[in-house]
């Protein structure tokens, strides 16, 4: 698996030169991991808004930790009373008040778990609505260059990690970290030698852990990296499956499947045989706490300076020392693992957003539709330019045709108008206003986009024509289909406008959706149209009928058209013909042709060979 | 439980090292009930008997089972992980080979968004699974079957009163299990929907971006978010119950023992040091009580999660070889003919894309489709590769039919360039020899030049090494088809499918290619969907397409002479055409 090295979009421009920053493709490149304990740090103010509930979980949890450790001391005098005494008086008592006891710890432990499972649980559904807004506001290039599987990975698998330590309970480690303190007063209390000899497990913990926390943290690191890596894979090749079977590399697709999975495999052993590590050594060496308690109480209860009754208490706070042990070497594993996704999460978050101008911003208000490129120079990499130094200007209310070779830079221009990628230098004027000065969402609100490759989200057709204009009334979205000459064939569909289309949409021709598109640009009603490639697969006939929906609708509004069948823009005021990221000609179909150009011969080439 | 015993079948390569590490499961269950019995006889046979070396020897014998305990959990802690990673891994492996059996008709009615919480987070809910239960699965009931034993060897009067305590404990185990399964069902299915949210986002950002529809998405995964979060909070607040509700019945079974024990000790029955070591047999079993219930909303999610795979591992294809299929070989350009072929993406012939289409092209032909949107062209041509498989009638090849041969044999007889293009990450040089990975570079170069794609190619910084990002984002639109068609031709294929895989290239570079695909020509029999007259000027037949039907059948000149609706589309490519006076005076007044 390698990760994108670098990329360049219609790579017209031969040689180099040109003043070209690096700007626009090195936005996308995600950091490796920074310091882990700010990610710590930075998953804390998650929980800030629920102050409250965690105070009162806090003081749950201090209360029911109490009260656990009255349960063995209960339990010891209760027995110490039973050796002096030899008989059962008071034992009733005692045992009515040990139960009420364990009553209300478990009724609070309850408590203070449930509560916390509901504080988690919102709080890592803030942290996914963060993130997700972050990964909105990416620039397009960041799209381009990463893999929308490791993407997916870091919102699904990396909070998983997350919450699979919030979920092992924020409560466990303070019930067991004050459990734990609680005993060792207790103890101290009751008896500070046999006290302080058990306390001699602790160092040999701590060292241990911080032994086995450095592997199994890089061991979690590349677990994750990996399963984001693996699902890379998996959606690509999922997405691509058609053409994959079509070629018969179903193979060819497992077998890269395979290596990332193998990678999976070697890295989760890896990192749970580490993490796990933990776990038998902290029994032991709660054994260990018991053994030394038997043995040395033992031997001191010979020698008559301690009660067996003491001793018992000391074991069963020794049992209960082990069980938080455990817990807290369980829930350090989880940690590593939520360090390790929080770090992956973060450095997302931390990818510079599509910004818009620093200093003062301005708005357009109504638009008219002048549109200025000055001088315009740009390429995706920095020194293979893409766009040079183009200008022109489409004044409103004009029909502005885009014409040339593929990849001769047009989608580019787009690309830049809509501020997909930011220009590297001149300007790009919309009313005189540079559109760099403009916040992106009231530029892109003015611009009416219909792309090459038509996108359908999972919903209804209607759903779908009204994402150009949300407030839009079905009867409105009806006219904008029947305007785009969409609504006859929405008809025919099993359930009309309320057809459930999927991602794929095989349900729909190609043509079909490209209907759809302009449906939804010609509902948006936007102030500048541009059209992509709009109609490539729509046949020619249909087209020809929406070209009437289209002369309307570019009455009054400034319009780009990108199209490779001419007739599709032989109306336009202006025709810029493209070659190479400049422009090689410009004027009025009658005039190019006349000039015998490269528009002349692009146009003939259309009927070559035909007897007309 | 029918599904999870299901994939258990995942478990079987790896049955040895599984028996293993719970042998080694079950010493540390022997171990772990050693300690309380030790100091059972440290407290009775030593303190209270004096018996220094006793203590001592007790002690030392102690330490000693904790040491040896150590290897045997990190030895069954290993083989716990190695098997339930293997396991996981047999398991992404076995699910995304289904998932690459799955013809077209199957995945359109997946998401990938869905098919992926399956290949991850159901998949490792299983591993999950697993890997816990080996680990601690069977500790927990031995642990406490090894209790009670011993609780009854110890005093079984009072080993009697702990009965109905089990009893209850169970009962409250069961309880949560069976009422947790169907809770995860649904946090994954609100997962699923939550991922294909997030999926379509990607996906489709630039139109996200163009219609200012942040805000609307924002709000449209922050409601999948929520619908998953109540769903998982209240999973995770119901499973919060469980650890309480189990020490609750612990702790009432010690007070039981203090009390019943204290009775009887009164009574001579029972020594002190008993009491201590049936108290501590129970709170041995406490801590694997609390392991339970850590495995129960791992058994709960797993369960939930195995169920959602066997539905993906018990899909049937739609398509599959039949039982017979014979290899399909081709000596040359076949002839490909369909017979009364009707056809419907859900099967039912009411609402048939085609309907009654025969027709055929020779050895050596090409066979252009017309026609208008939706009328059905790239449903036909996916029928000649058995993408789909026909209603009724039948598509053969040299007489053939394709259902009766294997779908490999017949891939390998097809190129098809479809209308969407899809490109994978890697160099533009992978992508192109896509369909045959042990092309030579001259090959590539080769179909690189007829698809007019050597150029721009060689105008990228490094060529045919050239990175190709996912979906090939880096190219245009053009780039991209012809990228697609060059990797078609590199194949040689005796049937090539060409399905409007021209539509973004420019007219001039169409013209190339045309002329590069005539030189081709006797080799292969050719099926091409456009739009474009230009395109189909010099196929050998060019069939109109209706509503599904074929309405005309012919070549250019007599098509140009007999079909109005040929005609039509003639005349709406030549300029203005097409347009009514009207509109082309609308257009007039804007300039």
């Amino acid at each position: 698996m390698t990760h994108p090295q670098g990329s360049m979009r219609g790579g017209a421009g031969a040689g180099s030169g040109g003043p070209s920053q690096p700007r626009g493709m090195h936005i996308g490149k995600i950091e490796a991991a920074k310091d882990p304990r700010s990610a710590l740090s930075r998953l804390l103010p998650y929980l800030k808004p629920f102050k409250l509930g965690i105070l009162w979980v806090l003081v749950i949890v201090v209360l029911y930790t109490f009260l656990g450790l009255v349960g063995p001391y209960l339990m010891g005098v209760a027995i110490d009373s039973l050796l002096r005494t030899h008989s059962a008086q008071g034992l009733v008592r005692i045992s009515v008040v040990m139960l009420t006891v364990y009553v209300f710890y478990n009724v609070l432990q309850a408590a203070s778990g449930r509560l916390m499972a509901g504080i988690s649980q919102q709080a890592l559904a803030q942290l996914r609505a963060d993130l997700f807004t972050r990964v909105q506001r990416l620039p397009v290039a960041f799209f381009d260059q990463n893999a929308a599987g490791d993407l997916m990975s870091r919102l699904t698998n990396d909070i998983d990690a997350i919450n699979q330590a919030i979920s092992q309970n924020v409560t466990t480690l303070v019930a067991s970290l004050l459990s734990m303190v609680g005993i060792v007063v207790a103890m101290f209390v009751l008896n500070y030698w046999l006290a302080l000899a058990s306390l001699l497990v602790l160092p040999i913990m701590f060292w241990f852990t911080r032994f086995v926390a450095g592997y199994t943290r890089k061991g979690f690191r590349d677990l994750q990296r990996d399963l984001g890596q693996l699902n890379g894979v998996m959606e690509e090749a999922i997405s691509g499956q058609r053409t994959s079977h079509a070629f018969r590399r179903k193979e060819a697709a497992v077998d890269a499947f395979r290596i990332g999975n193998e990678q999976v495999f070697s890295a989760g052993v890896y990192a749970n045989s580490y993490a796990l590590l933990l776990m038998p050594i902290t029994s032991v060496l709660g054994n260990l706490f018991v053994i030394v308690l038997a043995g040395l109480g033992g031997w001191l209860a010979l020698s008559g300076l301690v009660s067996v009754g003491i001793i018992a208490t000391f074991i069963s706070y020794g049992q209960s020392f082990v069980g938080p042990l455990r817990q807290l070497a369980n829930l350090y594993n989880s940690i590593q693992a939520a360090l390790a996704g929080a770090e992956r999460i973060f450095a997302i978050v931390d990818l510079a957003p599509e910004l818009d101008a620093p200093t003062k911003l301005r708005t357009l208000g109504p638009v008219r539709g002048d549109v200025l490129f000055d001088h315009v120079r740009f390429g995706y990499l920095p020194n293979v330019p893409v766009v040079r130094d183009l200008s022109f200007e489409a004044k409103p209310g004009q029909l502005i045709a885009l014409v040339g070779p593929t990849g001769a830079g047009k989608t580019t221009i787009i690309n830049l108008l809509t501020r997909f990628y930011e220009i590297n230098s001149g300007t790009i004027q919309i009313d005189g206003t540079d559109i760099r000065s403009l916040k992106k969402d009231e530029l892109r609100q003015n611009l009416g986009l219909v792309l090459q490759d038509v996108f359908l989200f999972s919903g209804s057709v209607l759903d779908n024509i009204r994402y150009g204009r949300q407030s839009a009334t079905d009867e409105e979205v009806m006219e904008a289909a029947k305007l785009a000459e969409a609504d006859a064939f929405i008809r025919l569909l099993p359930q009309g406008y309320q057809t459930q289309l999927s991602e794929r949409a095989s349900n729909l021709s190609q043509g079909q959706r490209q209907l759809l598109a302009i449906a939804r640009a010609i509902l948006a009603d936007p102030a500048i149209l541009i059209l992509d490639e709009a109609t490539s697969s729509v046949d020619t006939r249909t087209e020809a009928r929406i070209q009437r929906a289209f002369l309307n609708l570019m009455r009054g509004r400034t319009s780009f058209v990108i199209a490779h069948r001419l007739s599709t823009i032989a109306d336009a005021d202006q025709i810029l013909v493209i070659e190479h990221g400049a422009i090689a000609e410009r004027g009025k179909h009658a005039e190019l042709l006349a000039q015998r150009g490269v528009y002349h011969r692009l146009y003939t080439s259309q009927f070559k060979g035909e007897a007309i | 439980m029918g599904p999870v015993i299901k994939l258990f079948r995942f478990a079987k390569p790896y049955w040895l090292r599984s028996g293993l590490a719970l042998v080694l499961l079950a010493t540390l269950v022997v171990f772990d009930l050693s300690i309380p019995r030790l100091i059972q006889r440290l407290i009775d046979r030593g303190i209270l008997a004096h018996d220094h070396a006793l203590v001592l020897h007790t002690a030392l014998l102690m330490l000693g089972v904790s040491f040896v305990s150590i290897f045997v959990a990190i030895g069954n802690n290993n083989l716990s992980v190695f098997v339930g990673e293997s396991v996981g891994r047999d398991l992404r492996e076995a699910l995304f080979r289904k998932i690459q059996t799955f013809s077209y008709g199957n995945l359109d009615r997946q998401k990938t968004g869905q098919l992926m919480v399956r290949l991850t987070s159901d998949a490792g809910s299983v591993q999950r699974l697993l890997q816990v239960t080996l680990r601690i699965g069977t500790r927990a009931p031995l642990l406490m079957i090894g209790s009670l034993v011993l609780m009854i060897s110890t005093s079984p009067t009072l080993a009697l009163t702990m009965l109905p305590l089990l009893v209850v404990t169970s009962a409250v185990m069961v309880f949560f299990l069976v009422r947790m399964e169907p809770m995860y069902r649904i946090v994954q299915q609100r997962l699923d929907r939550m991922n294909s949210v997030l999926q379509e986002n990607i996906a489709g950002i630039r139109l996200v971006k163009a219609f200012v529809r942040e805000r609307f998405e924002g709000e449209r995964f922050q409601s999948a978010n929520q619908a998953y979060t109540e769903e998982s909070a209240k999973v995770m607040q119901f499973s919060a119950m469980m650890p309480p509700a189990l020490t609750l019945c612990v702790n009432v079974g010690v007070v039981v023992v203090i009390w019943a024990g204290g009775l009887e000790s009164v009574r001579g029955k029972l020594s002190v040091g008993q009491i201590v070591a049936f108290t501590n047999y129970l709170l041995t079993t406490m801590t694997p009580l609390v392991m339970m219930t850590l495995l129960s909303s791992v058994w709960a999610s797993g369960m939930a999660s195995a169920k959602r795979l066997d539905e993906v591992l018990s899909a049937a294809p739609e398509i599959s070889d039949a039982g017979n299929a014979s290899t399909l070989s081709l000596s040359g350009a076949p002839r490909i003919a369909f017979e009364h072929v009707t056809f419907s993406y859900r099967g039912a012939s009411a609402d048939a894309v085609l309907k009654d289409i025969s027709f055929s092209a020779e050895p050596g032909q090409t066979v252009a489709i017309l026609g208008a949107t939706g009328a059905g062209k790239s449903s036909l041509v996916k029928l000649i590769p058995r993408f789909y498989d026909v209603t009724e009638g039948r598509v053969t090849i040299d007489g053939v039919d394709v259902r009766t041969v294997t779908q490999a044999s017949l891939l390998a007889q097809i190129a098809i360039v479809p209308q969407e293009t899809v490109l994978f990450s890697g160099t533009l040089r992978d992508n192109i020899r896509y369909g045959k990975p042990s092309a030579s570079d001259a090959e590539v170069v080769a179909a690189a030049h007829a698809a007019q794609a050597h150029a721009f190619i060689l105008e990228t910084e490094n060529g045919y090494d050239s990175r190709v990002e996912q979906r090939g984002a880096n190219f245009s639109g053009g780039q991209k088809q012809r990228i697609a068609l060059a990797r078609a031709l590199l194949l040689h294929p005796k049937i090539l499918i060409l399905d409007d895989s021209t539509s973004a290239v420019d007219v001039e570079t169409e013209t190339h290619i045309q002329r590069a695909l005539a030189e081709l020509s006797s080799e292969q029999t050719r099926v091409v969907v456009a739009q474009r007259i230009s395109t189909v000027l010099h196929a050998d037949k060019i069939l109109v397409l209706d509503e599904g039907r074929i309405v005309a059948e012919g070549d250019h000149a007599s098509l140009l002479e007999s079909s109005a609706i040929y005609q039509e589309i003639y005349h709406s490519q030549l300029g203005n055409a097409g347009l009514p006076a009207g509109a082309r005076d609308a257009a007039q007044v804007n300039s």
